[in-house]
């Protein structure tokens, strides 16, 4: 039987619609949105204070110093929103009622990853989208897209992140686990891996890696929302380090969406396969 | 309607269902009692697929639980599990339309369910502002959701006032009328014993007795109680004829004289008092709760 002859879009909405609802009510869009937001505008007006300048000094530097602290902040949000999608219905004692009802599993499953996917995007477009209002409002039109790409690209990073907790939540047995893991996952995309895979270049002189090397940034999300910004109209490239050296060839937005949307399937393909068993 | 065979589940080393055969009717209304542990819960779960049975098919309305063509069947069954959690953010009426739209049902009839269990009153309060019995009313009225003819109740009581207890079984005496099958489990057996068509006793997840509540008390051959009322406080000739076999445990207090007596010498004890009634003001013949028939199984599977 086909599996997606199974999932059926009014139990998917049904869960979509309230774990979206229950993120407006208790006010979780709105708080991210103004971090979001007031980390945009803080970045914007205060990024170059240290050279002795505030204000906005252009959409590559907003751009570059949006990036490096959007890589930390969100990928964070993202797994605190999902790192108990499901382990949380099982501890709380919901699961078994929900699945008592005519919803199977992978409905459950998308539903859930839906209705966060969308409080997380509703905050990440307000959060950024205000901000973006504000900064580049009289600025020209290729600024906008530029900063719209950066939107949609962090919009991308955010589902990536809570893919990979929805599937942290599917594989442990308790909230905590899950949160240990969900921890886990950010330290190694966010702050470790770039660092061994620079540390493996220099200990092999480049010569096993080096080919290698596009495939390997691929295998961060992180890396993947790096490139995603830094291959735009200007010479935001030469801002960054070891992501600088990517192939332009492969630097294709839509080619690396497609990546990024792998990095969402793949994750969620495993949850789903793990909450089956 | 339900059907169970040779069903067996272990989780690790222990067997928590171990080799059921059981068969519920439609209608019926189908009481499992057992100790903490027995396999009630798994039995429920493995009823409604929550689970898959390691051995053994179960089956409802002739489709296999978990199967690929359950969901029509989730859609005709109600189920309140133990100590219900339900979700504390959303009001009492939201509770009730979300799984409503779970289960495809008009959310129009959420209202009249919330009067029901007679909860109007706390419709827009948000469930944590709810009371255990609050929350434990909010859970049947989901179950009855689509107006299911199969409930699943698991300790459906749990928290309930006496008031709250009587309007539970004065529901589901209705719902059963109408053809509901109905299986509950409940630790509370003087509840359950007047109320039950049949019932399953379980133990170390296997079925150690089912019939009715009848059947059961004439399978274990436990004794009557009797309780002789005597017109005076002069109870002795009536305690001396009862000390002798095969009556036992004969006690008296003040005007009240009370003994035991094998469920096949019933009529023995009659024609012993048979001579002494006109020292006896009234006599009650007491049968075996269902709490002493429980007990009675068990201690002979002990």
């Amino acid at each position: 039987m086909n599996p997606l002859n199974c999932v059926h879009m009014t139990q998917i909405r049904a869960i979509a619609g309230k774990e979206f609802r229950d993120r407006i009510r208790n006010r979780w869009v709105l708080a991210v949105s103004i971090v979001f937001a007031a980390f945009a505008l803080a970045t914007t007006y205060f990024g170059a204070a240290a050279q002795g300048s505030v204000g906005f000094q252009g959409i590559e530097p907003l751009i570059a110093s949006l990036v490096s602290l959007t890589i930390y902040l969100l990928p964070l949000i993202a797994l605190i929103l999902g790192f108990d999608a499901l382990v949380g219905e099982r501890e709380r004692g919901t699961l078994n009622l929900l699945l008592a009802y005519p919803i199977s599993r992978a409905e459950l499953l998308i539903g859930k990853y839906l209705g966060l996917a969308g409080a997380l995007t509703c905050a990440t477009l307000a959060g950024f989208g205000l901000a973006g209002i504000a900064i580049v409002a009289r600025a020209p039109a290729a600024d906008w897209y530029q900063y719209a790409g950066f939107v949609v690209s962090a919009v991308l990073l955010g589902w990536v992140f809570l893919s990979l907790a929805v599937s942290a939540s599917a594989f442990c047995a308790s909230r905590t686990s899950a949160s240990g893991i969900a921890i886990a996952l950010w330290f190694f995309f966010v702050l470790v891996y770039d660092l061994l895979l620079l540390g493996a270049l220099v200990l092999t002189g480049g010569a096993v890696l080096g080919p290698l090397f596009p495939l390997l940034l691929m295998l961060n999300p992180a890396d993947i929302f790096r490139i995603l910004n830094i291959f735009g109209p200007g010479d935001l490239h030469t801002m960054f380090g070891l992501v600088s050296v990517f192939p332009a060839a492969l630097a294709q937005p839509v080619f690396l969406g497609l990546v990024m949307l792998a990095w969402i399937a793949a994750p969620l393909g495993l949850a789903a396969w793990r909450f089956n068993r | 309607m339900i059907e169970l065979k040779g069903v067996a589940k272990s989780f690790g080393s222990l067997r928590a269902v171990d080799g059921i055969d059981l068969n519920v009717h439609r209608g019926e209304l189908f009481g499992l009692i057992g100790r903490n542990g027995a396999g009630k819960s798994t039995l429920f779960q493995l009823m409604l697929g929550l689970i898959a049975a390691d051995a053994g098919q179960v089956s409802i309305n002739g489709e296999r639980a978990g199967g690929p063509r359950f969901r029509a069947v989730k859609r005709r069954l109600g189920y309140l599990p133990e100590n219900v959690v339900l979700y504390d953010n959303l009001t009492g009426i939201e509770t009730l339309r979300f799984f409503a739209r779970l289960k495809g049902v008009d959310t129009a009839e959420c209202a009249p369910l919330l009067e029901q269990v007679g909860l109007t009153h706390a419709a827009a309060r948000k469930v944590r502002e709810y009371s255990k019995g609050m929350k434990q009313r909010l859970g049947f009225a989901q179950a009855l959701l689509g107006d299911p003819p199969l409930l699943f109740l698991d300790e459906p009581t749990n928290g309930l006032d006496p008031e709250g207890i009587r309007e539970f079984y004065r529901t589901l005496r209705a719902r059963q009328e109408d053809g509901t099958t109905i299986v509950i489990t409940s630790h509370i057996l003087a509840e359950i014993q007047q109320r039950v068509d049949r019932l399953a006793i379980l133990h170390s997840g296997r079925i150690r007795a089912m019939g009715s509540v009848q059947t059961l008390r004439a399978q274990t051959d436990l004794p009557l109680w009797f309780e002789v009322v005597a017109h005076s406080s002069d109870t002795d000739p009536i305690a001396s004829a009862l000390r002798r076999a095969p009556f036992d445990k004969v006690t008296t207090n003040d005007r009240r004289v009370a003994f035991q007596c094998p469920r096949n010498a019933k009529m023995a004890a009659i024609a012993a008092l048979a001579p002494l009634t006109d020292r006896i003001a009234d006599l009650q013949i007491q049968e075996p709760s269902l709490e002493d028939v429980f007990l009675g199984w068990m201690g002979a599977s002990a």
